[in-house]
């Protein structure tokens, strides 16, 4: 009976949203605000049936209604409370569920409130966002339904899965289920899915604020685009903890000694990152300056785009991946759905983008402007590659016959260049100034943060040997790190020297300027994050051997003894080999470990869980390879050194404080001062006028 | 002002712009619809099997268009698959028992080569078997797993193919089936 | 996300693993394989490097690698070795050559239009402007000069 109350909420829903979507655009063609009032209560009311159609679903799986289709083939009796909740997301149509509410909710959120205050974009806003919304709720109700249950027909000897009940068929609940994917049961990814989907989702808002206002052609006005940048700050800050908890989950569950493995699943999330970063900071220069208004639009465009074309690849299993869902009938539909959305929106580009055309004046090649350019050249270069990369094993299927692998090798011989170079923009840009730099002074502010940096490099470099590149890569994150904690140091200093304690003069340097030290808390997020993959890239050590009990396998100054293998059932039946080894570092017992490898009868899986040994410097990192018959022979185990690496996951809690201190509200009646004396022109000009890009 | 590009060449480069991302779009979604039909592709069943050269563990080759007027077995495996185990006899037994009329090609895929002659041995296999090298024939045939066998009928036709292992008696009923085939 | 695995694989799994080689003569180590064994992908797994990949046919590959090593070949050689049997998939790095030179020179191409883009936009903003510049100072009230000091006075105060 519950589950039914989710379909018929889904139904409805469905039938909202399409309601919605015609009724906004209509009322928006003939300015008649009823209309557009009406698709709004559509729009909350299809975020409150979702939100009763996901609650049906959790509370299914919670009482372990085996009837359900979705609930027997991802949870089962012996799962815990919490892995069943997260077994909504644990697979396709559960997933798409979710993702269609979350959806809904950004919609609605955007709804809420001061909704009217871009009257002029709403309804288009609407029209677009519903319509998209449609669609997840469409397939997630027409191909890949959540509430479908068994049926037993008499005389068939399979049970048959349908809404409704066959012609003389009996409900059938099976006695127990299938459970989670193994590789699902772990903290990363009862998070990860979410804030991911969070990330993706969110995009919707700015897309659609975007697009009406190209529709619209009311795309002078900027404020929609401030609107937006709050929005994407949002999706992004969620999109990238879903990235590094994604990271985190295959550091601890996969085994394979790293956290990124550029797989293209992996890959499909990473690029509308890249592109929403390049939004966030070119949105900047259009607050500030009122230029690049049309480049800020394809980067919101480009970043939906790109969400939904990773969207795509991992539900329709067109490029292989080790994440993908499988080929199901959701691959045409998806297709069809971005192939439409692509093709109607560069249309719209095409055709529109002369409205948006803003003045632009550029005083000098060295200017805060010039840089955020600049960056945005480089992290569009990143997407570029990351995008080759991901897509040519079928490209060259296509023009050869043979696929090819492009891994991580690929990625860090091309990507890792230009993130060089954005660590680099990093450290210099925030001191470059709007409109125009003297480069002596640029000189001088620089001065401390490169000399240090150096000296910091080459004291490093004379104690450790590493190869070449490293050098560059290390000399980068120190001068970036320094030249972020100089800017600080010259807030606060000038604070002090006014009387200010340094707590407080802390505290009132960030609470003046949010952004812009939230902005710099980002950044050293990011390096922080960033000395995890150079940690991986050039200092990683591995070694391997089969050991007897008591025997040792040496590395990086650490000794990884094998004391002991046992065998034992888990809870949920799981059939578990679990070692103790500890590490000792001159003589001395620093923590036991316990690697693990977990075999899940049922399911004919193996996961390996290795254990790791974490400190600032690096993490030891302990995988269990084999064994032979317990007690007779060795174990094989694989040891690697990860310096580090917890950088990445400490960057991971600075980056979402860093977002908080940038997105919390400034104190009422402070403006922002801006510097431009000159008026806009809204005159005619003289020539073309200057368009971008 | 004389330093500016003139406005036509300004709005001509705008149009190339636009027309290259169009086409670039246009490009990227043909690839992808490519890619989906590739994933969606049913394995061939019918029709002329696609043809291919084999050079055997032994050295000898051997390729499907010389085989024409005979039923040809063919039996993707490989030594790691557990499954293939379960078949491997029969496979053999059918080979001789119908060595005048029907020919069996062992295609071995992604294997080592010390497994698959292990496996060879093991099992007393003597009808024709070599490596697929660089898994072109595997492709060409869309196998998803191993083992899967195709049958292809005197005029050259697939005649069906199995995924999965063979049932026992399976193999033979198929056989005489083609056999009796003209 | 759900991690697909091919049939064949889960077989695969369920045989266990192989034990590792203990010949009386020194067999090169684990390290010496996984080095090699490293930059190669599991020809039969979606994208799951041989070094890592746990299932039989993997750590059959692995003592190939093993005994290819023993018998003195050098990593390009096995590597060659494991193209022509396995096909250019089991390559982490695509080769230079043949239609991956591709992959490796459109990165170069995309960054140097971008830059050459960047360039041509950024100067042709910076010559707009000038004009523009005598154009408004015409029927401002602020003379040039002023502006430029107030200018020049808010800059400094920044």
């Amino acid at each position: 009976m519950i589950a039914e109350i989710g379909f018929v909420a889904l139904s409805v829903a469905f039938a909202l949203t399409v309601y919605a979507t015609a009724v906004s655009a209509w009322g928006g063609w003939r300015e008649q605000p009823v209309w557009v009032q009406s698709a709004r209560s559509a729009v909350l009311l299809t975020a409150g049936l979702l939100t009763l159609s996901v609650g049906t679903l959790i509370y299914s799986l919670q009482i372990s209604d085996f009837s359900i289709a979705y609930v027997a083939e991802n949870s089962n009796l012996a799962m815990p409370s919490y892995l069943r909740v997260s077994a909504l997301w644990g697979g396709q149509a559960g997933s798409l569920l979710f993702w269609a509410w979350l959806m809904s909710c950004f919609v609605a959120a955007v709804l809420v409130g001061k909704w009217d205050r871009d009257r002029d974009l709403m309804p288009y806003f609407i029209s677009v966002a519903t319509l998209t919304t449609g669609f997840f709720i469409g397939v997630t109700l027409f191909i890949s339904n959540p509430f479908t249950r068994l049926w037993l027909v008499p005389g068939a000897d399979e049970l048959t899965i349908a809404l409704f009940s066959p012609a003389g068929a009996m409900l059938y609940s099976l006695p127990d289920g299938n459970g989670l994917n193994p590789l699902l049961r772990h903290f990363g990814m009862i998070f990860h899915p979410p804030t991911t989907y969070l990330g993706f989702t969110g995009f919707v808002v700015p897309y659609a604020f975007a697009m009406s206002a190209l529709i619209s052609g009311r795309a002078r006005d900027d404020r929609w685009i401030r609107t937006s940048r709050r929005w994407t700050l949002v999706a992004w800050v969620f999109l990238s903890v879903g990235l590094l908890l994604g990271g985190r989950w295959a550091y601890d569950v996969l085994g394979w000694g790293g956290f990124w493995g550029w797989d293209p699943v992996e890959n499909a999330m990473l690029l509308p990152w890249l592109t929403g970063t390049a939004f966030l900071h070119s949105v900047m220069i259009t607050e500030r300056r009122g230029m690049l208004k049309v480049w800020s639009v394809l980067l919101i465009v480009l970043t939906y785009s790109l969400a939904l074309f990773g969207t795509f690849i991992t539900r329709s299993g067109v490029i292989s991946s080790v994440h993908a869902f499988g080929t199901t009938a959701l691959g045409p539909a998806f297709f069809i759905f971005i192939g439409v959305t692509f093709l109607a929106t560069m249309g719209l580009l095409v055709k529109r983008l002369e409205l948006m055309r803003s003045d632009h004046e550029m005083e000098s090649f060295l200017s805060r402007e010039a840089a955020f350019l600049l960056q945005n050249v480089v992290f569009l270069a990143i997407t570029f590659v990351v995008f080759l990369g991901t897509v040519f094993p079928l490209l060259s299927e296509l023009f050869t016959g043979d696929k090819v692998t492009v891994g991580p090798p690929y990625f860090k011989a091309t990507a890792g260049p230009l993130f060089a170079v954005l660590l680099l923009l990093m450290g210099v840009a925030p001191l470059i100034a709007w409109r125009k730099q003297v480069a002596a002074r640029l000189g001088d502010q620089l001065r401390i943060p490169v000399v240090a940096s150096v000296v910091l490099t080459a004291i490093w470099g004379y104690m450790y040997e590493s190869p070449w590149v490293a050098y560059p890569a290390l000399w980068l994150v120190v001068f970036a790190t320094l030249a972020i904690l100089v800017e600080f140091w010259k807030g606060i200093r000038s604070r002090t020297s006014q009387g200010e304690n340094p707590v407080a003069a802390f505290n009132s340097l960030i609470t003046r300027n949010r952004r812009r030290y939230g902005g710099y808390f980002v950044h050293l997020a990011v390096i922080m994050i960033g000395m995890g993959f150079i940690g991986e890239a050039f200092f990683q050590q591995q070694t391997q051997g089969t050991l007897a009990q008591g025997e040792s396998l040496h590395m990086a100054g650490y000794t990884v003894r094998f004391d002991n293998l046992r065998q034992y059932i888990g809870p949920d039946g799981r059939q578990v080999t679990d070692a103790t080894t500890s590490v000792l570092k001159d003589g001395q017992l620093l923590a036991t470990l316990h690697p693990r490898q977990d075999f899940f009868a049922e399911h004919g899986q193996r996961v390996t869980a290795p254990d790791a040994y974490s400190t600032f410097g690096g993490d030891v990192y302990v995988i269990l390879i084999g064994w032979d018959n317990i007690g007779t022979g060795g174990s094989t185990f694989k040891v690697y050194y990860n310096p580090l690496i917890a950088w990445t996951w400490i960057g991971a809690f600075v980056l979402i404080g860093g977002t908080l201190v940038a997105m919390w509200p400034q104190a009422a009646g402070r403006t922002q001062r801006t510097y431009v004396l000159k008026p806009v022109s809204q005159g005619p000009r003289l020539g073309t006028g200057g368009a971008a890009s | 002002m004389q330093e500016r590009l003139p406005v036509g060449t300004r709005s001509r480069l705008r149009t190339l712009v636009g027309f290259s991302s169009i086409l670039a779009l246009l490009g990227l979604l043909a690839l992808l619809g490519w890619g989906l039909r590739q994933t969606h592709a049913a394995q061939p069943d019918d029709g002329m099997a696609p043809g291919f050269t084999l050079t055997s563990f032994d050295g000898e080759t051997t390729s499907l268009e010389e085989l024409r007027g005979k039923v040809v077995i063919i039996n993707f495996w490989a030594s790691w698959c557990i499954p293939c185990r379960a078949e491997a006899d029969d496979l053999e037994a059918m080979s001789r028992k119908y060595a005048d009329d029907v020919v069996f090609i062992g295609v071995d895929y992604a294997d080592t080569e010390k497994g698959a002659l292990k496996f060879i041995e093991e099992y007393g296999i003597t009808y024709f078997n070599g490596p697929d090298l660089g898994t072109r024939i595997a492709s060409e045939y869309r196998i998803k797993s191993v083992p899967e066998t195709f049958y292809v009928g005197k005029n050259g036709e697939l005649q069906g193919l199995r995924i999965g292992p063979l049932s026992p008696g399976e193999l033979e009923f198929k056989i005489l089936e083609l056999l009796d085939d003209r | 996300m759900r991690r697909r695995l091919l049939i064949v694989i889960m077989t695969m799994i369920a045989a266990g693993f192989a034990a590792p080689a203990m010949g009386q003569e020194p067999a090169p180590s684990d390290d010496q394989v996984n080095e090699i064994a490293g930059d190669l992908y599991c020809p039969v797994c979606p994208n799951t490097p041989l070094d890592v990949c746990e299932t039989l046919a993997c750590s059959e590959w692995r003592e190939q690698i093993r005994e290819q090593i023993a018998s003195g070949m050098s990593e390009s050689e096995i590597t060659d070795y494991f193209v022509e049997q396995y096909g250019e998939r089991v390559l982490a790095k695509p080769r230079r050559s043949g239609f991956s030179l591709v992959l490796w020179i459109l990165p170069l191409v995309g960054v140097g239009v971008g830059l050459i883009a960047l360039g041509g936009v950024l100067r042709t903003w910076r010559r707009e402007q000038e004009p523009e510049a005598a154009n408004t100072a015409d029927d401002s009230a602020v003379s040039a000069e002023m502006r430029q000091r107030i200018e020049e006075e808010l800059r400094n105060l920044s």
